[in-house]
């Protein structure tokens, strides 16, 4: 199966990822990414979501892991990371195991 | 524990003893996938912390450059620069089974369009260059991080599921069969004393 890759975001960060050949899907809150990830989940397999609107999306972003694909990836904004991507690993870590093996910092 | 409600005959206890040899075998083998899975699991998820570390302090590097090299660029010619991408990245995805977890799997396969850089080097900074170039580079081990990431989360899923079926048949489903069954058990012997009781007191009064 051949699949797409599509960088959704807000800013002008993701324009960068436009000449590397992701296709790029501005959104500016969240109300537009979630109208957008919906659209786009249908059609691309591999979607990157800027971290700033992957925190308000936690919940919604959950119904995509039922399926292999869409793959969805919380990637950091312009700003810099805020350790969501993090905090996902470690809360899927805590579901599975019930103990941090990995970040001892609790 | 609450026993089933079955009447106590023979052939319940056959059923039921049935039930339970199956329940028993069962809770086993979900006990040995739940410890492989774990395995596995801590395996990957160390993987994907390393990529991520990888992958967020490139990325910030990465974007770091692009906002310098936008930063001295007009807005509309860096609109124009960048929306002719020069590669196209198409992902061959497949799916792979993780202790009968489908997980995806993803290559990247890159397709040139044309030569080099999609706009005129006099039009934009080096800097826009640098970035354009590690974001290319970098887009390989995000996609990597992606799957592995999906993989994380999906089979954190099935451990958590796999690990209430475990439960719901340790604590829940062989208490309760044998519960029933020495249930039963107790009310045949009784009969069978029972029998046994009458039958000597008819031969007593013969």
């Amino acid at each position: 199966m051949i699949g797409k890759t599509a960088i959704v975001g807000n800013g002008d960060g993701i324009m960068v990822f436009k000449a590397a050949g992701v296709d790029t899907f501005p959104a500016d809150n969240e109300k537009k990414a979630r109208d957008i990830l919906r659209k786009v989940a249908k059609e691309y397999q591999i979607i990157f979501l800027t971290e700033d609107l992957a925190r308000p999306l936690t919940e919604f972003l959950k119904r995509f892991d039922e399926e292999p694909y869409p793959v969805v990836l919380s990637i950091p904004s312009g700003a810099g990371s805020d350790g969501y991507g993090m905090e996902v690993l470690k809360s899927a870590m805590e579901r599975a195991l019930g103990v941090d093996i990995l970040f001892h910092n609790d | 524990m609450a026993r089933l409600n079955v009447n106590p005959t023979r052939m319940e206890l056959k059923k039921l003893k049935g039930r339970l040899a199956t329940a028993v075998r069962g809770h086993k083998l979900l006990k040995d996938k739940s410890d492989e899975m774990i395995r596995r699991f801590s395996v990957i998820i160390r993987t994907a912390k390393q990529l991520r570390e990888d992958v967020e302090q490139e990325l910030s590097n990465v974007l770091r450059l692009f906002t310098i090299a936008r930063s001295v660029t007009p807005p509309e010619e860096a609109e124009t620069a960048f929306s002719m991408p020069s590669v196209a990245v198409t992902a061959e995805c497949e799916t792979e089974s993780v202790m009968g977890v489908d997980v995806p799997k993803v290559r990247l396969v890159n397709e040139k369009r044309a030569e080099g850089l999609p706009y005129a080097y006099s039009e934009i900074t080096g800097e826009a260059d640098y970035s354009v170039e590690k974001a290319s580079i970098l887009l390989p081990k995000m996609v990597q991080l992606a799957q592995t990431e999906k993989t994380v989360r999906m089979l954190a899923e099935e451990i958590e599921r796999n690990k209430r079926r475990v439960n719901a048949l340790e604590y829940v489903m062989i208490p309760q069969l044998e519960e029933t069954i020495k249930y039963i058990k107790d009310k045949l012997d009784e009969n069978e004393r029972a029998a046994v009781v009458r039958l000597m007191k008819v031969k007593s009064k013969a």
